[in-house]
C-alpha cells in the first residue's frame, strides 16, 4: 500500500438506472495535480461516474473521499463539498437570465457569501483567466458555444475548487470553437489543477493527461499513462478505439 | 341629456371604478401570493402536497365565480363566524379563484426551465432553495408574464359578478344610476366602454413592463 | 326537516329542473357560438380591410365587456328602445356573443398558424380561394383549435350561472332559492358545487378524448 495521499478516492461505485447497470463497481484514485481522462464508447457510464463524484447522481453503493473526507452520505453537507468540486457540463448550463460576470459571481454571493465588491473582483479575475473579460456584460444568448463554455469554466473556477470535473466539455461545440476551450483546459492542467475529464478529444487526452482510463460497460477496462495506452494497449476494445484515433489523426 | 346625467353622476361612478380596480388589485396580489407557492408545491413538493394542491386547483377552476361568491358570502364565512363586508369577500374569492389559474401558468413556466439550470446551480453548491430563488424563479417569472397577463382582463370582467353580493363596484353603481334616472342604454354602454378602456390600459401597461424586463435572447421561445 | 328528506324531496327536484335549464342554455349556445366564431375569425383573416376591422371590433367589444353587463344590456337595456327578449333568449344571445368572440380568437390564431403554402398549393390545383379555405385551411385550423374551443365550452358551462341574474332559474338560481328559503346555505351551495364540478370534470375528460380522436401524427 502506497503512502501517497490521494486527493480523490473513488471506491467501488455502482449505479443502475432501472435494469441498466451503468456503473458496475468503478474505483479510481487521483493524486493532487493529476489530470485523468476517461475515454470510451458512448453510454458506458463515464458521465454518470463524474456526476456521482459530486453527488448530482447518488450512487447505489460505494464510497467517495475528497481529501479523506467522505462525500457519499454527506446529507446537507454536500453543498460544502460541491464548492470544492467544480463541474463543467457539455451543454454549459449557463444561467440564461444573467450576464457573464453575474453568472460567475452569483455563487460567490449566495453560497460563499462574499461581499459584492469582492465577488465582482474575483469574477472579473476568473473571466480574464479564460479570456472572456471583454464579454462580462453579455448574456449567454449573445455568446458563441466556445465563449459560453469558457464562462462556465470561469464560473466553476471562481469557487476555488480542489478538483475540476469536465463532462464532455467540447462535445457540443464546432471544431473551431473546441480549440479555444481545450487551450483553457490545458492551461489549467499546467497550473496544477486536479482534473477529471470525460472526453472524445484523444489529442487532448494524450498530450495533457497523466492517466487515461478506458471505460466500457460500466467498468474501467484499462488504465495507464498516455504512452502506455497508445503504444501498448492490452484490452482489445481499447486497442480498436485508440486504433481508430491513430488512423484518423494520421 | 344622457351626457348631463353622466357628468352629474360621475363622482358616484368613479368610486365604483375605484372599487373595481381595488377588487382586481387584491385578486392579483392574492393570486400571485398564493399562486406562486402553489406552483412551487406542485413542481417541487412531495406527493401529498401535490395531491392537495391539485384538489384546490380542480375545485376553484371547476366552479362558476357566482357559485363561489354565494358559497363564501352566505355559507362559509358566516359558518366560521366571520362577518366580512361584501368587498372583502369578493376580493378573497376572486383571489382564491385567480390563484388557481395563475398557479398553473407559473407551474408551466417553472417546468419549462431546463433541468440543466438546476443542475448547474446545485453543482456550485447552492441549496435547492437558493437555486429556486436565484436561478429558476427569475427566469420562470419572465416566461410566465405573457400568460399571466391574461389574468388581468379576466379578473376585471369577473369582478362585475360581485354585483350579486352587493359590492358597490362599477357595474352595481351603473345599475343604480339606471334605476334612479331611467336612462338605460347610454349608461350601460358607457359602463361597457369604461370596462374596455380599463382592460386596454392594463394590458398595455403589462406589455410595456414585459419589454422593460426583457433579456436579450431570453423568452418563452427559449434561448 | 332532517337532512335526507331535505335532500330527496327538495334539493333533487329543484336541481333537476335547474340542471335541465343549464343544459338547455349550453346546448343552444354552443353550436351557434362556434359557427359565429368561425365566421368572425374568417372575416378577420380573409376579409377586406373594412370587414376585418369590424370583426376585430366585435372581438374586442364582446371580450372586454363583462358578460353580466352584456346580459343587463340585452334584458334591461334594449326594452327602452323597443326590443324585448325573454330572459332565456336574452341569456342565450349574451352567451353567444361572448362565446363566439373568444372562439374567434382561438380559431384566428389557428388559421394564421396554418402555413401559407397550404393555400397556395390548393389554389395551384385550381381551387377557388373559398374552396381552399373551406376544404384545406379550416379543417386543419379547427383541429388545432379543439383545445381552445373546448376550454371555452367549459367556461360556458360555468358562466351560464349568470343567467340567474336576469331571472332564469338554472342550476345556480335553483340552489340560491332553496338555500334562502330553507336557511341551508352551506349544504345547498356545496351540493350545487359538486354538480358543477361533475359537469366540468366530465366535459374535460370528453374534451381530451376528442383531442386524441382528432389528432394527426405530427
Amino acid at each position: 500500500m502506497t503512502e501517497e495521499k490521494y486527493i480523490l478516492r473513488v471506491e467501488n461505485i455502482k449505479k443502475a438506472f432501472g435494469t441498466n447497470q451503468v456503473l458496475q463497481g468503478v474505483s479510481v484514485n487521483v493524486r493532487k495535480g493529476e489530470t485523468v481522462c476517461f475515454i470510451g464508447p458512448s453510454g458506458t457510464g463515464k458521465s454518470t461516474l463524474l456526476r456521482c463524484i459530486n453527488q448530482l447522481t447518488i450512487p447505489d453503493s460505494g464510497k467517495i473521499f475528497l481529501n479523506d473526507e467522505e462525500v457519499t452520505h454527506a446529507g446537507p453537507r454536500i453543498n460544502y463539498f460541491r464548492q470544492k468540486i467544480g463541474m463543467v457540463f457539455q451543454n454549459f448550463f449557463l444561467f440564461d437570465h444573467l450576464t457573464a460576470v453575474r453568472n460567475v459571481e452569483i455563487a460567490l454571493l449566495k453560497v460563499k457569501k462574499l461581499p459584492p465588491k469582492e465577488a465582482r473582483e474575483k469574477a472579473l479575475y476568473e473571466l480574464r483567466q479564460v479570456g472572456m473579460a471583454d464579454w462580462a456584460d453579455h448574456y449567454p444568448a449573445e455568446l458563441s458555444g466556445g465563449q459560453a463554455q469558457r464562462v462556465s469554466i470561469a464560473r466553476a473556477l471562481a469557487m476555488d475548487p480542489e478538483i475540476m470535473l469536465f463532462d464532455e466539455p467540447t462535445s457540443a461545440l464546432d471544431p473551431e470553437l473546441t480549440r479555444e476551450v481545450l487551450e483553457v483546459m490545458k492551461k489549467l492542467a499546467l497550473q496544477g489543477m486536479t482534473m477529471l475529464v470525460v472526453t472524445h478529444e484523444m489529442g487532448f487526452a494524450c498530450s495533457v493527461a497523466n492517466k487515461i482510463c478506458f471505460m466500457e460497460h460500466g467498468h474501467i477496462k484499462e488504465e495507464g499513462s498516455p504512452a502506455e495506452l497508445l503504444n501498448n494497449p492490452e484490452f482489445e476494445r481499447c486497442k480498436a478505439f485508440i486504433g481508430e484515433f491513430r488512423e484518423y489523426s494520421q | 341629456m344622457a351626457l348631463e346625467i353622466l357628468i352629474d353622476w360621475f363622482p358616484y361612478l368613479f368610486s365604483g371604478i375605484v372599487l373595481t380596480l381595488g377588487l382586481v388589485a387584491a385578486a392579483l396580489i392574492i393570486g400571485v401570493g398564493l399562486g406562486l407557492p402553489l406552483a412551487l408545491g406542485q413542481v417541487y413538493g412531495t406527493l401529498p402536497v401535490r395531491f392537495i394542491i391539485s384538489i384546490y386547483v380542480w375545485f376553484f377552476r371547476g366552479l362558476p365565480v357566482l357559485v363561489l361568491l354565494f358559497l363564501f358570502y352566505f355559507g362559509l364565512f358566516p359558518a366560521l363566524g366571520l362577518d366580512l363586508p361584501a368587498f372583502y369577500v369578493g376580493a378573497i374569492v376572486l383571489g382564491l379563484w385567480g390563484a388557481a389559474y395563475q398557479s398553473q401558468v407559473f407551474r408551466g413556466a417553472i417546468q419549462s426551465i431546463s433541468e440543466g439550470q438546476m443542475t448547474a446551480a446545485r453543482s456550485l453548491g447552492m441549496s435547492r432553495f437558493q437555486a429556486i430563488r436565484s436561478v429558476i424563479l427569475p427566469q420562470a417569472m419572465r416566461i410566465a408574464l405573457p400568460g399571466w397577463s391574461n389574468q388581468y382582463p379576466e379578473i376585471l370582467t369577473e369582478s362585475s359578478v360581485c354585483y350579486a353580493i352587493g359590492v358597490a363596484e362599477l357595474l352595481t353603481r351603473s345599475s343604480q344610476i339606471v334605476s334612479q334616472t331611467y336612462v338605460t342604454m347610454p349608461i350601460y354602454l358607457a359602463c361597457a366602454v369604461i370596462f374596455i378602456l380599463l382592460s386596454y390600459a392594463g394590458t398595455s401597461g403589462i406589455h410595456i413592463l414585459e419589454k422593460k424586463i426583457a433579456i436579450p435572447g431570453f423568452g418563452p421561445g427559449g434561448s | 326537516m332532517d337532512q335526507i328528506t331535505f335532500i330527496l324531496d327538495v334539493m333533487v327536484p329543484a336541481f333537476e329542473s335547474g340542471l335541465l335549464m343549464t343544459l338547455a342554455l349550453v346546448a343552444v349556445t354552443a353550436p351557434i357560438g362556434l359557427l359565429i366564431g368561425i365566421g368572425v375569425a374568417c372575416g378577420r383573416v380573409y376579409g377586406g380591410k373594412g370587414l376585418s376591422w369590424l370583426m376585430q371590433l366585435y372581438a374586442i367589444f364582446f371580450r372586454g365587456c363583462p358578460l353580466l353587463l352584456l346580459l343587463f344590456i340585452l334584458y334591461f337595456g334594449l326594452p327602452s328602445i323597443g326590443i324585448v327578449f325573454t330572459p332565456f333568449v336574452a341569456s342565450v344571445l349574451g352567451f353567444i356573443f361572448c362565446n363566439s368572440a373568444y372562439n374567434s380568437e382561438y380559431i384566428r390564431g389557428s388559421i394564421i398558424s396554418i402555413k401559407e403554402g397550404q393555400l397556395i398549393a390548393a389554389k395551384a390545383l385550381g381551387m377557388t380561394r373559398n374552396q381552399a379555405i373551406i376544404n384545406i385551411v379550416l379543417p386543419q385550423a379547427l383541429r388545432r383549435s379543439i383545445p381552445g374551443i373546448s376550454n371555452e365550452f367549459i367556461y360556458l358551462i360555468k358562466y351560464s350561472s349568470l343567467a340567474y341574474m336576469i331571472t332564469v332559474i338554472e342550476l345556480t338560481g335553483a340552489s340560491k332559492l332553496i338555500a334562502t328559503k330553507y336557511f341551508a346555505y352551506n349544504e345547498t351551495f356545496f351540493a350545487v358545487a359538486l354538480v358543477y364540478l361533475a359537469l366540468v370534470t366530465i366535459t374535460t375528460f370528453g374534451a381530451s378524448a376528442l383531442e386524441k380522436k382528432f389528432a394527426i401524427p405530427g
